[in-house]
């Protein structure tokens, strides 16, 4: 991973990021509900305020150091969930085969089929926003992928060998694919997740910037949206978020090229 | 061939079907008892009225009773009444579709067109800054918010430069009809779908490429150039048409996005499609029209599912239809 120039940049980023994310706040204290200046400051005339203010004299560099958590915690829960979620069904579609694959893929297919980003908004805005339904939503919309890829991984590893040994040992089925199967099906999954992240943070600011955002905490796809209106003024209160949210999620999708290079020898990066 | 195709179109209807009782499901989940929601947005919610909804659109009766009328409307395209909009959510759909079909299928046909060729020149001059600079742009654009997209693309050509226009269909009290109306029209589409493209674009660019690396080490490859075929030749016949597969699968894939994509993009550029009316659903917390929306929305999917895959089949010979 660290031998690819591009995983290395990715993972800079990333870095970057988590301790905005973590540390940020505690820097710069500044509230980003409060107003601190008048509205409409742009930015670099104030070192105090170094990237303006929005139309209700917010500091929009605040509102972007505190946005980093919202995205960042979203992003990396969501992803976890929807592992969560899609993993054991993918084990299990791989390792029983038969009805119990039959069964799983069609509903794998079923959750496939529906438009993610329209089954994302209907389900927030039936749960109601808030961080909790957001994380869910983004989780349900995103599993299909690890149980389909999972459940590939699984079913070329059963008929391995070693596997055959631990089940004429007299091993569980759990034990056998938790012990046996997945730590080796391991490797693509992570590549995966680390790209889901990315998909998980623009899924995320795009509810955001719909106004499906939890109401309680700034983001920057909330940001966004509130600049939308008086983007003709204030250029800045759009600009700025939305380059945090580009390079975070260039950063992710950077290391998971990275980690594929480095995981996955067979796709040489001749081929990518 | 036409057995395969009723065999997927009957697949298609069953998870259509799956897919109106999971919007029932949705339905009932949604905040409060839906007379009386149903009444207030009505604006009056006195007893009588709520009782009146509720035998009206049967919420009096048991739940499987309830979804066996809910799908036997949807079955007659009746998908149920927006009290905000006073008509009927499919009357109401049925008007924003077209504009809807002409965003997504632009875009669709941009990204695609761009995609491949771009893919196809970074592929060809591989290793060079050509294909540095392709590879860049496409991460770039592959990393970039959608709704953030099409705000910059405001900021830049109506704000700057003023070239387009920044939202609508058409010009508001412009009155042009024939080719002048067709012209400003697609003024107004460039921009939106040039937005929604952007991402799809980089997306195929990234696979036509690999998918073109891949090809052009196979042994055909090195038959073809040993025939002494020219290279414009291999390059056309032999490497772009085997590299394209796995890009109609990912144009297939990416239907749900691109009508994902829609609602954001038609929500910033106000283009009069389904995607704003759910938009505008959401806003007014309208579940009716929100859920029609979202079954119209999967059922555009499934068609368009369906259209890749016969595509697949035609542009693959080695796939056989009777699977």
């Amino acid at each position: 991973m660290l031998r690819s120039p591009s995983g290395v940049i990715g993972l800079i980023i990333l870095l970057l990021a988590i301790s905005i994310a973590v540390f940020g706040p505690m820097l710069f204290p500044n509230s980003p509900w409060r107003m601190v200046q008048r509205p409409f400051l742009p930015p670099f005339t104030l070192s105090a305020v170094p990237l303006g203010t929005d139309a209700l004299g917010r500091d929009v560099f605040a509102g972007m150091i505190f946005g980093a958590r919202v995205s960042l915690l979203v992003g990396l829960v969501s992803t976890f969930v929807a592992l969560v979620l899609g993993v054991p069904i993918g084990a299990m579609a791989g390792y029983f085969g038969g009805k119990v694959d039959d069964a799983l893929m069609r509903f794998t297919e079923f959750f496939q089929t529906i438009p993610s980003f329209a089954l994302a908004i209907v389900l927030v805005a039936i749960l109601q926003p808030s961080i909790y339904s957001i994380v869910a939503s983004i989780a349900v919309v995103s599993w299909p992928p690890v149980a389909r890829l999972v459940r590939g991984e699984v079913l070329s590893l059963r008929t391995r060998e070693y596997v055959q040994a631990a089940v004429v040992t007299g091993q569980s089925n759990t034990w056998i694919i938790l012990r046996e199967i997945l730590p080796n099906a391991l490797s693509p999954v992570i590549v995966l997740a680390s790209l889901m992240v990315a998909t998980a943070i623009l899924l995320e600011s795009s509810l955001s910037f719909l106004g499906l955002g939890d109401p309680n905490l700034i983001s920057w796809g909330y940001m966004v949206g509130a600049g939308r209106t008086v983007i003709r003024q204030a250029w800045w209160i759009t600009v700025f978020p939305g380059v945090a949210i580009l390079i975070s999620v260039l950063g992710l999708n950077l290391i998971g090229e990275g980690l594929n290079d480095a995981l996955n020898p067979r796709l040489s990066r001749e081929g990518r | 061939m036409l057995s395969f195709i009723a065999q997927r179109v009957l697949k298609g209807v069953i998870v259509l079907l799956a897919i109106v009782v999971l919007n029932f499901v949705l339905i009932r989940l949604a905040p409060g008892d839906p007379a009386v929601v149903m009444a207030g947005e009505a604006g009056a919610s006195d007893q009588v009225f709520v009782k009146q909804l509720r035998e009206k659109f049967g919420l009096d009766k048991p739940l499987p009773e309830q979804l066996f009328i809910y799908v036997k409307g949807i079955v007659t395209l009746d998908l149920g009444f927006s009290f905000r909009q006073q008509a009927p959510v499919s009357k109401l759909i049925l008007e924003r579709l077209p504009a809807t079909l002409l965003l997504t299928l632009t875009a669709f046909a941009i990204s695609l067109t761009l995609g491949i060729l771009f893919g196809t020149c970074a592929a060809r001059f591989a290793g060079t800054w050509l294909d540095t600079a392709v590879t860049i742009f496409a991460l770039i654009f592959y990393a970039m918010p959608l709704f953030w997209v099409a705000l910059m693309g405001i900021l830049l050509f109506s704000v700057t430069v003023d070239w387009l226009p920044s939202f609508g269909y058409e010009t508001v009290g412009g009155n042009y009809t024939g080719f002048a109306r067709v012209i400003d029209v697609a003024k107004h589409l460039i921009m939106p779908a040039m937005t929604l493209g952007l991402f799809f674009m980089a997306t195929y660019t990234r696979m036509t490429r690999a998918s073109m690396l891949e090809v052009k080490r196979l042994d055909f490859v090195k038959t073809a150039r040993a025939k002494g075929l020219s290279d414009a030749v291999i390059q056309r016949r032999h490497v772009l048409r085997n590299a394209l597969l796995p890009v109609v699968t990912l144009a297939g894939v990416h239907s749900g996005t691109l009508i994902g994509g829609a609602v954001i993009t038609e929500t910033v550029f106000a283009w009069p499609g389904i995607g704003r009316l759910m938009y505008d659903a959401l806003l007014q917390r309208d579940y009716n029209l929100l859920l029609g929306v979202f079954v119209i929305c999967s059922a555009m999917v499934l068609i368009f599912n369906l259209i890749t895959d016969l595509v697949y089949r035609l542009v693959d010979p080695r796939i056989e239809f009777a699977s």
